[in-house]
């Protein structure tokens, strides 16, 4: 049924967690920023920061935007399909990469 | 004004065409009559063709997988013919451009057009009714799927007609099927055969999905699905994250040929492999997809028919999830010999391996069913026994091939060839047939014929190991697949027995025919009146048999696996409620229908470029699909005194039943 009970629809979460998502998302972007204008640190460890900011970025941005979490019913279903995906486009994509350069090289090398 | 095609295209000078062709012609010209004559178009419009109801798009699933199997064997019949004939050098009754055809297309219909539209079917049919939903999440998206398989059938059949079908094996790996090495119209029909079905299974991925997820009975938690179900929705799983590959590895295979690209050309940056790699990305999960279901059917056979729960519930659901998300890090077996690094192949052989291991806890799961139950040997249960052993030697074969080593020996020798039929025979459709027989009463009304049906088990069991034994010699023996003819004494007396092995496999498939129809000729003996032929387990066996059209007239309760068991034993199965509510149904939609057909034709257009007609049929579909869209009349509500009167035959049914 199309119109079947839409029970979950409207998901209403305020302002909240956008206000603090995005002062977070500021804060993990002006740091690297002022690390390389500043050039405060080595290459390598300014490096290393920007990565780990990215990665805590995207975590910011899966919790406070797209409503990933582990303890609503939807949210639980919506991060296990996030992370299955992902673990998919991971294999593939990867594993892919791997045999194309592998095979790549034996035949140029 | 018509692109490429020519009176050129018509095979006016291949006989066997010709006369195939004017059977075909023949037995379509009889069906229009004999509709025209009982006035049955209008209900079929009616009823079947515009149905959004998952029970009749199921048994139009299967008779298109059941066409298309007669298709796929008459394929098969001649190869081995021409096989058995064409030894010490002589050339047979079959050209090698017709036999490359022959092969191509064999190996597309049994997978694309036989075996998918078959497992969907059973799927359709039975798994919102086990779930206690009253249809599919997306009814009219269900519809168009099953109108865009048709749309690949067709054009398969079209190729037989007009122009040709690809020479180059069901893969069609690049250079090969380049434009280069191809130029006729046979690549460009598989591509759009490929592509638009393809679509379509996308659409039921997501559909059956989206149906588990948010349309369960009340009660009833993920892990109390019935298996059968778990075992779809693995495939459904594997269905989305698959089959995008194969439309993203088609589509750059089409701007290849039609727009010059070089995604997978010689020369300019292409590169084939990636072809290989990305079908074969698609293609392994793909014969999981195919599987699994199979696997849920043998499930609930082996419980049913043993009387008792089937053993290792929670275990059986996630070796399914096991053997998924393995069977996305084996791809590469396929292509060993590609000449990767030793490290990728032994990483791909060790992991084809332990997939072994979750499909060994599945057959002692079914071996622990039976184990002290009173097995009944049906049908269903023959086939499910015939499976055991077959898809156990077939299992074996494969992890012999799993090994590197061992694999530059036997790659496209005919070992393989007999190891994907046992596993693919052996497995998916064994298990499709026992399906078909366990759930044919709670579809159609009546059983199936059991004597019939075990003559059709046995000459098929036996047929295939007489068939399919003598290939795993040849292969050893030397022989390749796709072979023409043969100049090779020692391989003459295994080719002979092969090709007696598929006719008594034909012996089967005419055992089957007569089945159906001495089943129907005696449909008023073999009624199933309850609607709970074999004591099931089950939702689906709560209803009637067919099923109301909407499946249940109140939403049933479920605190149990076994959902109708329990009901049963506490007495809450068959209870009349006080009062109906009405039930808010979709209504049917020609949509589906129309959408299809514009796009066979739009699919043949694009063979044969003939360009204003692509893109009249292209827009005719997305003005269809629109139109659909902004279409606000697309359901009713079943009044409570209708319901009442057809609950109330079904309970009178079943109570004069039980009482005698």
């Amino acid at each position: 049924m199309s119109q079947h009970e839409q029970a979950n629809h409207g998901h209403d979460h305020g302002v909240k967690p956008y206000v603090i998502g995005f002062i977070l998302a500021v804060i993990l972007t002006v740091i690297p920023f002022w690390l390389v204008m500043d050039g405060v640190l080595s290459k390598g460890a300014t490096l290393w920061t920007i990565v780990i900011m990215a990665v805590v970025q995207i975590a910011v941005h899966l919790k406070y935007f797209l409503h990933l979490s582990f303890t609503t019913e939807d949210g639980r279903l919506n991060s296990f399909t996030f992370l299955f995906s992902a673990l998919i486009i991971v294999l593939v994509v990867g594993l892919s990469v791997w045999i194309i350069y592998a095979s790549n090289a034996m035949m140029m090398g | 004004m018509f692109g490429k095609l020519t009176l050129d295209a018509l095979p006016l000078h291949v006989p066997i065409v010709m006369g195939t062709l004017a059977v075909v012609a023949v037995l379509g010209l009889a069906l229009v009559i004999a509709i025209t004559k009982y006035g049955k178009w209008g209900y079929l419009w009616r009823e079947w063709i515009t149905s959004v109801d998952h029970k009749r798009l199921g048994v139009m699933y299967i008779i298109l997988a059941q066409v298309m199997m007669l298709r796929g064997f008459a394929d098969a019949i001649m190869m081995r013919t021409q096989l058995a004939v064409a030894t010490n050098g002589a050339e047979g009754y079959l050209p090698p451009e017709h036999y490359d055809q022959i092969f191509t297309a064999h190996g597309v219909i049994m997978i694309i057009f036989m075996a998918m539209p078959f497992m969907i079917g059973l799927m359709n049919i039975v798994l919102p009714l086990q779930i206690g939903a009253r249809d599919v999440a997306f009814p009219f998206l269900n519809n168009l799927s099953f109108w865009l398989a048709v749309a690949g059938a067709l054009l398969v059949n079209i190729s037989l007609a007009v122009g040709e079908f690809a020479k180059t094996g069901w893969v069609a790996y690049p250079p090969l099927s380049g434009i280069n090495y191809s130029p006729g119209s046979g690549v460009d029909y598989y591509i759009w055969a490929l592509q638009i079905s393809g679509i379509g299974t996308t659409l039921t991925g997501v559909n059956f999905i989206a149906t588990v997820l948010k349309m369960r009975a009340p009660g009833m938690k993920l892990m109390q699905m019935p298996i059968f179900t778990w075992a779809c929705t693995w495939a459904n799983i594997l269905i989305v994250a698959s089959f995008p590959i194969l439309t993203g590895a088609l589509a750059m295979l089409t701007l290849d040929r039609y727009l010059g690209f070089h995604f997978f050309t010689n020369d300019l940056g292409g590169n084939a492999m990636m072809y290989i790699n990305l079908f074969w990305a698609w293609g392994h999960p793909e014969v999981y997809i195919l599987v699994l279901p199979a696997f849920g059917i043998f499930s609930e056979v082996i419980s049913t028919f043993s009387g008792k729960r089937l053993f290792g519930y929670t275990s059986m659901v996630v070796a399914s999830g096991a053997i998924s998300i393995l069977g996305f890090i084996v791809w590469l077996h396929h292509f060993f010999t590609m000449g990767s690094s030793a490290d990728v192949n032994a990483f791909f052989g060790v992991t084809t391996m332990i997939i072994a291991v979750p499909t060994g806890v599945k057959l002692f799961n079914w071996l622990f069913t039976m184990y002290k139950g009173r097995v009944q040997f049906k049908p269903p249960v023959l086939w499910t026994l015939g499976f055991m052993v077959t898809f156990t030697i077939g299992g074996m074969t494969g992890v012999l091939l799993s090994v590197p080593g061992a694999d530059y020996v036997l790659h496209n020798s005919l070992f393989l060839i007999a190891h994907f039929h046992n596993t693919i025979l052996g497995g998916a459709v064994f298990g499709y047939m026992a399906g078909f027989a366990y759930w044919f009463p709670k579809a159609m009304g009546y059983k199936l014929d059991e004597k019939w049906g075990k003559r059709a088990f046995w000459f098929w069991q036996i047929g295939f190991y007489v068939a399919f034994m003598p290939l795993y010699v040849l292969g050893f023996l030397g022989m390749t697949r796709r072979m023409n003819h043969t100049d090779n004494p020692d391989w003459n007396m295994w080719l002979y027995i092969a090709c007696a092995g598929a006719f008594i496999i034909g012996l089967g498939v005419v055992s089957q025919l007569i089945q159906l129809y001495v089943s129907y000729r005696d449909r008023e003996k073999n009624r199933d009146v309850t609607g709970d032929p074999w004591n099931g387990h089950t939702l689906e066996w709560s209803t009637m048999s067919p099923p109301q059209f909407y499946n249940f007239a109140k939403d049933p309760v479920v605190s149990d696996i076994d959902a109708f068991t329990d009901m049963k034993e506490k007495g809450t199965a068959y209870q009349r409620p006080e009062k109906y509510e009405p039930i808010h149904m979709p209504c049917n939609t020609g949509a589906g229908f129309i959408m299809g057909m514009l796009l066979t034709v739009f699919g043949f257009a694009f063979v044969w470029h003939i360009w204003w007609l692509v893109v009249i049929t292209l827009l005719g579909t997305i003005a269809t699909f629109i139109k659909r869209c902004y279409d606000t009349d697309v359901d009713y509500y079943v009044q409570p005194d209708e319901i009442e009167n057809i609950e109330n035959a079904h309970l009178a049914a079943v109570q004069s039943t039980l009482k005698a």
